[in-house]
């Protein structure tokens, strides 16, 4: 009802006012010119890498996807390895950060006290705002060395009969990829998780608490309202994760292989990208590296469109409610 | 007997798990404190006024500055500025303006959609559309890639701020007989300038954090240029161009950028709130 009444006020407003002055035409044409070249920007950035890859398309196709060597000097690219490193540094991070990640969202949401949720808060976000070449700096100086003297030989020797867990320890690889990346996702879900948390409505906690439960039993409910709101926090942290390019190339030894070993060096996608671009002498090299730059941005599109759809969602089943 | 069991068993449960969240939020700050911890105690060691105003010597050579690169930075920051702070506001004015039709609601996913996609990639695209037509490296092609990535943050946070100006500001503009145009552009925008300018800083200094989208497309200058058609220097490219390198020297130096990286972004931060203060007592 209220809408119809808002949308009829809006007709009439707008009769009076905008129909009949040129400068109101004006200012919309102009806004909206802006608002459609956002629009026309995210197409062409797709037409871009697509043009720029096409040689690579064209000789490769979907093999692309598949094939497990990359070989700059044979001109063969396949970019199975790279993808794999991604994934699983990706997923690894995730399945690290996630709990730590929803302790601390539960902890800003519902159990801080207001006086220190937000200091706290703004620590947890001043993380996310670290530039990520500063992490990869700390990553190489701090962390690698740490790895290298106190991680993996603690690992090998206790969880060395797994294969996760075999080879030398260099520092540089998929295990320092894999905790860099999940420090740097954490921030990310933590702080869309508890927007989220806060979203559900105070009476939901007061319900449970009315009936008896303790706080946990409460957090519990909450915690299954934002079920939805999470996930797409989580998604978004992947998709940070699977982007992320700095911190990654400096610590995971940058090198093409499938290894199960979390010791071995790995590659990914950004990481090939950063690292080989500038070298790429043949336009066939050029093209590959622009697919593989094409296939992070059509995963990240679809990573992010689910996200935002998912929390979006989440925050209106709230407000209508 | 059986009943107080589950209700001491359900109490424990939940002090348990309050207990845990809390070690989830103080392992969160950990890291925090290390990588704040390092960046201060090893950059400070190499910090002097000769990195601010002298250029980096040949290898080998130990001490010089980072003079270019800091110039640099600026300069990249400043063309993305350029292109990203007059359309991400045009564009956020936009949304909440006009807002509530189907393009308003494609714009506005297109725009969050675009926050998420890797900076890197917005490298490559700036490297096709600028460094491939004119056939070489150069600030500009860095600028455009960095004002491509603050236009996410400046719309969403333009139109947030929007939104919050209360409704009866807009009317009693209109009731006055101004033009709409005139009512946005007078009333709204500078109600919520402040806010804005908020945001456009969150662009500009996350800006100056990327490092990615420069490695091909600013490249990277071990000299003096201020030329925005040449390759240019930046702190974060040094970051990490100093880091790889074997030269202790540079580590060091590594280090002071990443110091100096941090305070220039708090610098940037500090004059906006300066200016967005005094601006807002004399209104």
């Amino acid at each position: 009802m209220s809408s119809v009444k808002k949308k009829f006020e809006n007709n009439i407003l707008k009769k009076i006012f905008s129909s009949h002055n040129l400068g109101d035409l004006i200012f919309e044409r102009l806004t909206l010119l802006f608002a459609v070249s956002v629009f026309l920007l995210v197409l062409l950035m797709g037409y871009e890498m697509y043009l720029g890859s096409k040689l690579s398309i064209d000789k490769f196709g979907w093999s692309f996807l598949v094939n497990s060597t990359w070989d700059p000097v044979q001109e063969i690219y396949g970019a199975l390895p790279i993808i794999y490193g991604t994934v699983v540094s990706s997923l690894l991070a995730l399945i690290i950060a996630l709990p730590l990640s929803i302790g601390v969202a539960i902890y800003l949401a519902e159990v801080a006290p207001p006086w220190l949720e937000k200091p706290l808060s703004f620590l947890v976000e001043l993380l996310a705002g670290i530039p990520s070449v500063i992490y990869g700096l700390w990553g190489i100086f701090v962390l690698v060395p740490w790895i290298r003297t106190d991680v993996e030989p603690y690992l090998s020797d206790k969880l060395g009969f797994l294969p996760f867990f075999r080879g030398a320890p260099y520092g540089f690889g998929m295990l320092a990829a894999v905790l860099i990346l999940s420090i740097m996702v954490l921030p990310i879900i933590s702080s869309i998780s508890r927007d989220v948390l806060k979203s559900v409505p105070h009476s939901q906690r007061e319900a449970a608490l009315a009936l008896g439960a303790t706080k946990w039993q409460s957090t519990i409910i909450v915690l299954k309202d934002a079920k939805s709101g999470i996930l797409g926090a989580t998604m978004l942290g992947l998709g940070r994760a699977i982007g992320e390019t700095m911190a990654v190339t400096m610590v995971i030894g940058n090198r093409a292989l499938i290894s199960p070993s979390l010791f071995d060096p790995s590659y990914t996608m950004a990481s090939v990208i950063a690292n080989e671009f500038t070298e790429a002498t043949s336009e066939m090299y050029l093209s590959a590296l622009i697919q593989l730059a094409l296939v992070l941005f059509v995963i990240t599109i679809i990573i992010n469109a689910f996200a935002h759809l998912l929390v979006w969602s989440m925050s209106r089943k709230w407000k209508t409610a | 007997m059986n009943s107080k069991y589950f209700y001491y068993k359900r109490k424990l449960t939940s002090s348990i798990m309050m207990l845990l969240t809390f070690v989830a939020a103080l392992a969160a700050i950990i890291p925090l404190v290390f990588i704040f911890y390092y960046t201060i105690s090893k950059g400070v060691t190499y910090l002097n006024l000769d990195f601010f105003i002298a250029m980096p010597k040949p290898v080998g050579e130990p001490g010089g500055g980072m003079a270019n690169a800091i110039v640099g930075t600026l300069i990249l920051i400043g063309i993305g500025g350029a292109i990203g702070i007059p359309v991400g506001v045009m564009t956020g004015t936009y949304l909440s303006e006009f807002g509530n039709n189907k393009f308003v609601f494609l714009v506005r996913f297109l725009t969050d959609v675009l926050s998420g996609i890797p900076s890197i990639v917005v490298g490559v695209v700036a490297y096709t559309m600028v460094v491939l037509p004119m056939k070489h490296f150069s600030a500009l092609a860095g600028g455009i890639a960095l004002g491509i990535l603050m236009i996410p943050t400046i719309t969403r946070t333009t139109e947030e701020m929007i939104k919050l100006v209360p409704h009866s500001l807009r009317e009693a503009g209109l009731a006055l007989g101004i033009p709409k145009w005139k009512t946005t552009l007078a009333i709204i925008l500078r109600t919520a300038w402040k806010g804005i300018a908020t945001g456009v800083l969150l662009g500009l200094s996350r800006a100056a954090g990327e490092t990615a989208p420069l490695l091909f497309t600013a490249l990277g200058n071990r000299f003096w240029s201020t030329n925005i058609g040449q390759p240019i220097a930046s702190l974060t490219v040094y970051i990490y161009d100093y880091a790889k390198s074997p030269f202790e020297d540079w580590n060091q130096q590594a280090w002071t950028a990443a110091l100096v990286l941090i305070l220039l972004i708090s610098v940037l931060s500090l004059v906006f709130r300066i200016i967005t203060r005094s601006k807002y007592k004399t209104n």
